[in-house]
């Protein structure tokens, strides 16, 4: 299983293709938790080649984070997982994504059931201009849930998980969700994913719109979401990697601009001892 | 202290000044501009205060209740209420048809069309049918509805007339209003696992209701204003006493019907104005103007009204 990126033509500087041992250790005892990976994806937006040929695996009721240079693919390979590149016009994906071993590629899956159970945090909020109440039950009432009790409990947990409830409980129904604060906007678009049910969370740069308290507080939940979600989450901001990631996925991009996959391992491993001169440069902030 | 020594007695450098330099030209192109762009908005509120005003003066007098609510006559002042009647239901069924259709070929053409050849003749037709005078497509509705189909003039074919003349705005507006929700709203609904219908139906229409409102609000003036479609579609002539406990829409004789002769106002307005020949033939006319410009602005207030309660509701926000 690879668990650093082969790519065709050596860029920047030869770099040996070498497997991290530590962490092929600990990838080797958890493969049965496998819950998504990609085998060899590429993608392009026409003839232009965007990422090339990334092999990963994330393990079940894990954190990976995706860090790199703007331009290293990382919210478009994020965006493979629920198949949103399939609304960007001339994108195309080559390789195999799985999710529980099923290839979401396939052209007979539902990308409507694959985003139930694959949900994604936007960068910037994006709660609907409806009351919070209803930005939480989009959800489930479009999968035919109206029953009125159902919704209420629903919606509460998904806002208790979201650690908005106490903030919101008392005006769900009069409140628009874009009347919230940056930080609780997230959180409510958090919660509107919970409310889903999914088994994984796509984030992209969920954070980087907002200010430090908040982004500490998205952290927080991050942390306990990941016992009962798989976690897949795009930052700029390194030192959030290192605080909420159990693995860390380092991008760049190659002379021709297309991203690809440096390395892949431990976060603790990757912050403090990296295989790749390019992790290091990056991580201690001498490129990107 | 002067501005070429600073403290310590060390020579500065002179501080430009605040005082203007710029040339005269760009001080005057500035200075016109400002009054030629203030002078325009004025001209506009002008024009529009004095048509209102000269109606006004000229109505006043001559529209009280009894005007509004009494059938023409040919010796005595008499009202207009069979074609204030008949402007109101004309505007009724042509947005029951137009409405719709044009909504719907808005979301065609702003959500599911893909730029190729038969969007672009649609919108080449959109534009032909817009730029068609208005008493050409009276002149077709004449031929197709009220000749060949034998309908005579009718209700239904002014609405149907109307609906062509209509369709290709009601339908670009939708577009644009659908276009302006930004795609994030589709993303983000799309990403929690709607259908594409769903997110349409749940997201990007009640987000485009003020949009779709103002699109409905346009083309309903041209149907309270238009009468040269009308002219030949649903008739010139001066509408009989109308008995509204008459429900049978099938019967020509019953002012619900859709397959009688409707005269609207501003035809009625054409007709007198043209041939008329009754002693109140002016004070009628006025009346008439006024009261098809005050319902222009009722239903545009009205409409705004309904699309801000619709909103609320679709969204609840």
């Amino acid at each position: 299983m690879p668990t650093t990126a082969t790519y065709p033509e050596p860029v920047l500087r030869p770099i040996e293709v070498t497997t991290s041992k530590e962490g092929a250790d600990e990838f080797a005892a958890r493969t049965d938790d496998v819950k998504l990976s990609t085998d060899r994806v590429s993608i392009l937006y026409g003839e232009k080649i965007a990422v090339r040929d990334v092999s990963l695996t994330i393990q079940e009721r894990s954190i990976m984070a995706l860090i790199g240079p703007s331009g290293s693919g990382k919210s478009t390979l994020l965006r493979c997982f629920n198949r949103m590149n399939d609304l960007i016009p001339g994108a195309s994906v080559r390789g195999a994504v799985t999710l529980d071993g099923e290839n979401v590629m396939e052209t007979d899956v539902s990308v409507v059931e694959l985003r139930r159970r694959v949900g994604m945090v936007f960068q910037r909020p994006n709660p609907f201009p409806m009351s919070i109440f209803e930005n939480v039950a989009y959800g489930p009432r479009r999968r035919g849930q109206n029953d009125r009790r159902k919704l209420d409990e629903l919606v509460e947990t998904s806002l208790r998980r979201a650690a908005l409830w106490d903030e919101v409980k008392d005006d769900l129904r009069r409140k628009s969700g874009l009347a919230l604060s940056g930080g609780q906007q997230q959180r409510l678009c958090i919660a509107r994913v919970l409310a889903t049910d999914p088994e994984v969370i796509l984030m992209d740069e969920p954070a980087s719109a907002l200010d430090p308290v908040s982004t500490l507080r998205i952290e927080e939940l991050l942390r306990e979401l990941r016992e009962a979600y798989t976690i897949v989450i795009v930052t700029h901001n390194m030192q959030q990697a290192a605080r909420v990631s159990d693995v860390t996925a380092f991008f760049t991009m190659a002379e021709d601009r297309a991203g690809y996959l440096v390395e892949v391992g431990p976060t603790g491993r990757i912050f403090t001892r990296p295989n790749e001169r390019l992790t290091e440069d990056y991580i201690s902030g001498r490129f990107g | 202290m002067t501005a070429t020594s600073g403290s310590f007695g060390r020579p500065m450098a002179p501080k430009p000044s605040l005082r203007r330099k710029s040339s005269r030209g760009s001080i005057l192109a500035d200075r016109a501009a400002t009054v030629v762009l203030w002078g325009t908005g004025v001209l506009v509120l002008l024009i529009l205060g004095s048509i209102i005003l000269h109606f006004a003066l000229a109505a006043w007098g001559v529209v009280s209740p009894s005007f509004i609510l009494s059938d023409p006559s040919e010796t005595t002042l008499g009202g207009i209420l069979p074609v204030l009647w008949n402007s109101i239901y004309m505007l009724v069924l042509t947005m029951l048809i137009a409405v719709p259709v044009g909504v719907l070929g808005g979301i065609y053409m702003s959500e599911y069309a893909s730029e190729n050849a038969v969007t672009s003749a649609i919108r080449f037709a959109e534009e032909a049918i817009s730029s068609v005078p208005s008493i050409v497509v009276g002149l077709f509705g004449l031929i197709l509805f009220v000749d060949d189909a034998h309908w005579g003039f009718t209700a239904l074919a002014g609405a149907l007339a109307l609906t062509f003349f209509n369709l290709p705005l009601m339908t670009r507006l939708s577009e644009q209003a659908l276009r302006a929700v930004p795609q994030e709203e589709r993303s983000a609904s799309l990403a929690l696992g709607a259908t594409k219908w769903q997110t349409i139906r749940h997201v990007v229409v009640p987000l485009a209701i003020p949009g779709l409102i103002t699109g409905v609000i346009l083309t309903a003036g041209r149907v309270f204003g238009e009468a040269a479609v009308l002219l030949f579609t649903s008739g010139i002539g001066t509408p009989p006493h109308y008995n509204f406990t008459n429900f049978d829409l099938l019967n020509p004789a019953s002012p619900w019907s859709p397959f009688r002769p409707a005269t609207t106002l501003s035809v009625y307005i054409y007709k007198l104005n043209s041939e008329g020949l009754g002693a109140f033939k002016n004070q009628i006319v006025d009346g008439s103007a006024a009261v098809l410009i005050s319902m222009v602005l009722l239903f545009n207030l009205g409409a705004r009204g309904i699309g801000r309660i619709l909103t609320r509701r679709l969204t609840a926000s």
